[in-house]
């Protein structure tokens, strides 16, 4: 059973659309449709969208329109005929593993009763989703965490993470793309830019995208490094 | 003819900002743009320009500034900097021409924070993304990707000269209320916790930025669902709360999205009075309704849209002044219809 609909107003300048209250795979599928809809539509004043874990935000401009009397036409389209399933993009992201690359890697093991080569594997083996791309530039939030990798986050953030790290909090998965602050666990680090001022394109990831991690040994650290530094994307589209 | 500004001096703060990148917040990216929006706009109304072209907008800290290659024709507006030509005291609110080799010298406002400083025709740095505005966490915009320090040339269209005009002084407003619309989230604080919101005088912490303004002040109650929500989107004037109750006020480069519960939403008008907030000053909250926001919106673009026709052709004064002195006659009869 859907859960319903909620329409919270953000002030005059927002209108974002709730459609479940929980991280899942199928709420965020029914944003992402729910964002194409909306784009689709064309609704005057609508200056862009927020696909988000379980809502999508519409930026207003308020001169055009007023978000208290947009809610109608979109749950028209919230309700609507189901849209084609969206385009759905692959990447395989190299990782390097443990060591200095992920120092959380032994401890995360060490909290799950197994060997880092199992946690490894597991991170591996599935095939994520990309639910939302925010807080930072390029940040990807992905669904699709093995339940047993799954770890509150720790008790106090770090003050600093680097660029490319590759974490886990709760039963999310995270590829950040610059350094920040974090409470995460930190497994690895990819040499991918998701997010690279300069380069064509600038971001790489798109909500809805699936993503595969692929452990490389860290010898390959620097020549992959300078490739994306370079501007080359790294990841391989799968 | 291509001039620039050199920066002899400036804050840590200074950026270059335009309307706004739009369009990528659904990657991260949140759109920057001028922290007082209305300021912007004047200082491009007076300089000729349209509403959003990229200004420098100075935060707290004054700067010195030089003309290179050719004269360039500026205006500021927004908090008053104390601007001087050369040691001449200059009018803010007012276009002038700074002479090539001339020097800017701004100093530190008494008020406010945020002023902007256009140019005629627009610095013209190369824009990144569609935008020319300066996003310190993305590394975007401005000058390749950072704010500006001293040796910095920003390439602006020379403007040999150009008409005299002024505006009246935009209130800071510094004693009003902050006109918020509660929500997204206010369902997850208790009646107190939103009286506290409405009731209590907060004060503008130390920790104030493009990002955001923290408050200082009573804590805000959570209900019992806790500070937690799952991510969704912000927007310039959400007001999270996160777990020690203190309210954060997001501002034009804030993240975009967040897990703290949003009380309330600062309406668009309103979003310079709180930029325009010193660390130590008071905020009161005052709840809207939705269409009162929008409706003030519509003012402000309006007023916006308007500013062009409300310069006042000052020289015009000054040169008919003078004209009536050597012609000799009726200078007070003149003075009274031109009015003070």
């Amino acid at each position: 059973m859907p859960s319903p609909i909620r329409l919270l107003v953000c002030a005059d300048t927002a209108l974002t659309v709730e459609l479940g209250d929980d991280i899942d795979r199928d709420v965020n599928a029914a944003v992402l449709a729910l964002e194409r809809r909306v784009l689709s539509a064309r609704l005057p004043g609508v200056v862009e969208t927020v696909p988000t874990y379980r809502s999508l935000t519409l930026h207003i401009d308020p001169a055009v329109a007023d978000p208290g009397e947009l809610g109608p036409a979109v749950l028209r389209l919230a309700t609507g005929e189901p849209p084609l399933p969206p385009p759905c993009r692959g990447w395989r992201v190299p990782v390097v593993y443990g060591g200095a690359h992920g120092i959380d890697l032994d401890a995360v093991a060490g909290r799950h009763g197994m060997s880092p080569a199992e946690v490894v594997a597991r991170h591996c083996a599935s095939e994520y989703r990309v639910f939302m791309v925010g807080f930072l530039p390029g940040y990807a939030y992905l669904g699709g965490l093995d339940p047993r990798l799954a770890l509150s986050r720790r008790p106090s953030p770090r003050p600093s993470t680097p660029a490319g790290t590759i974490s886990i909090g709760g039963r999310q998965a995270l590829v950040a793309s610059v350094a920040a602050p974090s409470g995460w666990h930190l497994l690895g680090r990819t040499p991918v830019r998701s997010f690279m001022p300069g380069r064509d394109p600038v971001f790489l990831f798109e909500p809805g995208d699936a993503i595969r991690f692929e452990p490389i040994p860290a010898s390959e650290w620097d020549d992959l490094d300078r490739a994306a530094a370079a501007g080359e994307t790294v990841a391989r589209p799968a | 003819m291509s001039a620039h500004l050199l920066v002899l001096e400036c804050g840590p703060a200074t950026s270059i900002q335009d309307a706004g990148r739009f369009g990528y917040q659904r990657q991260g990216l949140s759109p920057s743009g001028p922290m007082d929006a209305l300021a912007l706009a004047a200082a491009n109304a007076l300089a000729g320009n349209g509403p959003g072209t990229a200004a420098l907008e100075f935060a707290l800290s004054g700067g010195r500034l030089r003309a290179v290659g050719g004269a360039v024709r500026l205006a500021l507006a927004g908090a008053p900097f104390g601007l001087r030509v050369e040691d001449e005291p200059v009018a803010d609110h007012r276009a002038f021409t700074l002479y090539e080799g001339a020097m800017l010298a701004l100093a530190a406002p008494r008020r406010g924070v945020f002023a902007c400083l256009a140019a005629a025709g627009g610095l013209d740095p190369p824009a990144a993304l569609g935008s020319r505005a300066f996003h310190r966490r993305a590394g975007l915009g401005g000058l390749d990707g950072r704010g500006l320090r001293a040796g910095d040339r920003i390439p602006v269209p020379a403007a040999p000269g150009g008409p005299e005009r002024a505006l009246g002084p935009l209130p800071l407003d510094a004693d009003e209320p902050i006109r918020v619309v509660l929500g997204p989230q206010d369902d997850r604080f208790t009646r107190t916790g939103l009286d506290t919101l409405l009731g209590s005088a907060f004060t503008v912490s130390a920790q104030a930025d493009r990002m955001g303004v923290s408050l200082d002040g009573p804590a805000v109650e959570h209900g019992p669902e806790g500070f937690n929500i799952v991510s969704d989107a912000t927007v310039f004037g959400s007001i999270q709360v996160p777990g020690s109750g203190r309210p954060i006020v997001l501002m034009a480069d804030r993240q975009t999205t967040g897990g703290y519960p949003k009380i309330a939403t600062v309406i668009s008008s309103d979003l310079r009075r709180i930029a325009q907030r010193r660390p130590g000053e008071t905020v009161r909250f005052q709840a809207v309704s939705v269409e009162e926001a929008v409706r003030l919106a519509r003012e402000r673009a309006g007023l916006i849209a308007a500013l062009p026709g409300r310069l006042v052709p000052v020289s015009t004064r000054e040169e008919r002044l003078m004209a009536a002195n050597l012609a000799g006659a009726a200078v007070d009869a003149l003075g009274d219809a031109l009015g003070p």
